[in-house]
């Protein structure tokens, strides 16, 4: 990947997450191009970072949780805030997860009682922030919903763990560590849970392989679902 | 616990290789099954005794493959574990290698007691990421919300019907499966399959309601309605069923909310939490419904209220009903041709399922429909780069669906949610302190289905 794939950002504002590049325009390599397409070398970048105002309820939200944050002083938490698709995502540095989540549940003007529940992502290209932890937060008093992403290098997979926050976080953890490797510290027994114990590896990542086997039938052959041709 | 302090041998009653003993670091442990007991009768002197009992995966009331490690104390639990992941087929790791509209296939199989809310609840993610939600025709909408009522009730249904054989009541079981099999039968007629239908598609439905289809539903509502009357009244207010299930498994609101719960559960606890209402999805803000609670928290409330839901998915269906016939011959799936399936499929003579007029204009009147079913079909349709979460109320409670696209024609990673692993977590909170009869009543009223679980 050439630098100069990468979008430019004012100054002052958080850098894109390159997350994909694409080649070509139909997803075959090593065969002869004819079309042109094949030189094509695109970056998927994910939607940039919003400035204020983020319009809708949004503005309401991040004014309640900024003054929050203050009051309890807590700073330096959030990395960036993306408003896309009508859904609000903040960007938790995560050494403050716990301390951010904290104020999710308890201020009178979050009360985000539900956690949904955590998930992973795995981000090969974006180095130092490889694997995310996604939570997903629901607060049935405002009615509204707040999704919180932390990012951890691959180098060092540790994000502190939530259960003593929100419970339910328990076996969410567990599944996140089970299929990308994240470590949630302090979590109170953190084991695999679908994969069997002595399983190597985890499964969700992007580096590891699906697997499957060639399937004949009537004489031809379709290979495993991994090694098709691929329209990235 | 370590593994090294552990020394195998085999009993000391006989050679049985099954009901072998070891010592640990916290004393000497055997293993027994059946008729081994006998053989350590005589429990050591001075020490504590712990008997730890692995119930399932392969037992016939632990609600499928849910495997349940009780410690116990004559008939009391003192301790409740649950052991998952015999379900596990990587569903969310495959869909990364499929396209979009492939990807149905894969969820419509995980919670397979409710697939069209899997199938619901995937399409809303990916219509949001697309942002065409406002482009789902009308009729769409209406067939997806009647499939997803009609779901509920036969979800339900199992619910009732599962849970009543689990505490010996059979005749609700085979009630409960008697009635599921008229919504199959709906089903079938609409979707050419009984169950793992892939009938909901990114964009509307995968095909329309067939000729005569509305008013078959409409005839099996009056005897689907005297039937679960029938069921119900099995149940309610009967010694036997209240005497298992009345403050059996008990979970207050503070303990939902700490542990995640929704669904009926959550409703059982008095508060009329559902997302039909709350965060309304398919134009569900339209209809008349009522969100059925309970106050008594206990495995009796959630029955209850999976009864008086099915009445409430009853007056929905009616509803749509009279919707599908004012709505008849108006397009399911959305107009952009880019996601679009180029045909409606259509059952010929020879019981195969080709639309013939289609077959005709890609194979000799038009060689540009042809480039674009195949491009269409083989590559599928790129969804903008992004993240999205849709949620819907599912019949056990929030599932939600965690969608990132890179801007392909696969999703670079999806999550789900299912209301049935987030719920199973309360099986300790329910069942610790009771009699182990009464944990398989408490696993009942949650209503786990393992396959949304492991997925």
């Amino acid at each position: 990947m050439s630098d100069n794939l990468i979008p430019v950002v004012p100054s002052g504002v958080a850098p894109l997450d390159v997350i994909a590049v694409r080649e070509g325009a139909f997803g075959v390599a090593g065969s002869g191009d004819t079309s042109g397409f094949g030189g094509l070398v695109e970056a998927i970048v994910l939607p940039p970072a919003s400035q204020r105002p983020y319009g809708g309820d949004f503005d309401e939200l991040a004014d309640e949780l900024d003054l929050s944050l203050s009051a309890r002083g807590i700073t330096g938490a959030i990395e960036k805030v993306v408003v896309d698709r009508g859904e609000i995502t903040y960007f938790v540095e995560r050494s403050k997860i716990v301390e951010f989540v904290t104020t999710l549940r308890d201020e009178p003007g979050l009360r985000f009682e539900l956690c949904v529940g955590v998930s992973g992502v795995h981000y090969p290209l974006e180095a130092g922030r490889e694997l995310h932890a996604v939570y997903h937060f629901l607060s049935i008093t405002h009615n509204r919903r707040v999704r919180v992403e932390v990012a951890a290098p691959d180098a060092d997979p540790r994000i502190p763990s939530i259960v003593g926050v929100y419970p339910t976080c328990d076996w969410h953890e567990r599944e996140t560590w089970d299929f990308f490797g994240i470590v949630f510290e302090g979590h109170p027994a953190l084991t695999r849970i679908a994969m069997p114990d002595d399983w190597p590896g985890h499964p969700q990542r992007k580096d590891y392989p699906l697997g499957g086997i060639p399937v004949e039938y009537k004489g031809a052959t379709t290979p495993p679902p991994d090694q098709r041709r691929s329209y990235n | 616990m370590s593994t090294e302090n552990i020394t195998y041998s085999s009993a000391e009653a006989g050679t049985d290789s099954y009901a072998g003993s070891y010592e640990t670091t916290e004393g000497k442990v055997y293993s027994v099954s059946g008729g081994d007991w006998d053989t350590i009768s005589a429990a050591p002197d001075g020490e504590k005794e712990r008997i730890v009992v692995n119930m399932g995966p392969q037992h016939p009331s632990t609600h499928g493959v849910l495997r349940l490690i009780l410690e116990i104390e004559g008939e009391t639990v003192t301790e409740a574990r649950c052991g998952i992941g015999y379900l596990h087929t990587g569903i969310e790791k495959n869909m990364e290698f499929r396209s979009f509209t492939q990807g149905v296939t894969f969820v419509t199989r995980m919670d397979y007691l409710a697939p069209f809310f899997n199938e619901t609840a995937y399409c809303l993610a990916v219509e949001k990421l697309l942002g065409i939600t406002d482009q789902i025709p009308e009729r769409a909408n209406v067939i997806r919300v009647m499939m997803m009522e009609l779901n509920r009730i036969s979800s339900h249904l199992v619910a009732l019907a599962t849970g009543g054989m689990e505490l010996g009541a059979l005749t609700a079981m085979t009630f409960g499966f008697r009635e599921r099999e008229l919504i199959l039968d709906i089903f079938e007629m609409i979707t050419g399959l009984r169950m793992n239908s892939a009938y909901i598609r990114p964009g509307g439905v995968a095909q329309d309601i067939p000729e005569g289809g509305v008013d078959k539903i409409a005839e099996t509502l009056p005897l689907l309605r005297k039937r679960l009357k029938d069921t119900a009244n099995l149940l309610i207010d009967n010694n036997i069923w209240m005497g298992r299930t009345v403050e059996i498994g008990f979970l207050d609101l503070t303990g939902c909310m700490a542990l995640g719960v929704t669904g009926p559960i959550l409703r059982a606890t008095g508060l009329p939490h559902d997302l039909r209402k709350s965060q309304p999805y398919c134009g569900y803000e339209t209809y008349e419904f009522d969100v059925v609670t309970e106050t008594t928290c206990d495995a009796y409330g959630r029955f209850l209220i999976r009864v008086r839901e099915m009445h409430e998915s009853m007056r929905i269906v009616e509803q749509c009903i009279e919707r599908l016939r004012a709505n008849a011959g108006t397009p399911v799936m959305v107009t952009d041709k880019k996601i679009a399936w180029p045909a409606q499929l259509s059952v010929g003579s020879d019981g195969q399922g080709n639309s013939l007029d289609h077959i005709k204009e890609i194979m000799s009147e038009s060689m540009e429909a042809l480039i674009h079913h195949f491009k269409l079909v083989t590559e599928g349709f790129r969804v903008p780069a992004g993240q999205a979460y849709a949620s819907i109320e599912s019949p056990r409670g929030e599932l939600g669906c965690h969608l990132v696209s890179a801007g392909g024609t696969r999703p670079y990673r999806i999550h789900f949610r299912d209301p049935s692993f987030t719920n199973l977590q309360a099986t300790a909170a329910m069942s610790e302190g009771g009699q182990i009869a009464d944990v398989i009543a408490a696993v009942a009223s949650i209503d786990p289905v393992m396959g949304g679980v492991d997925r």
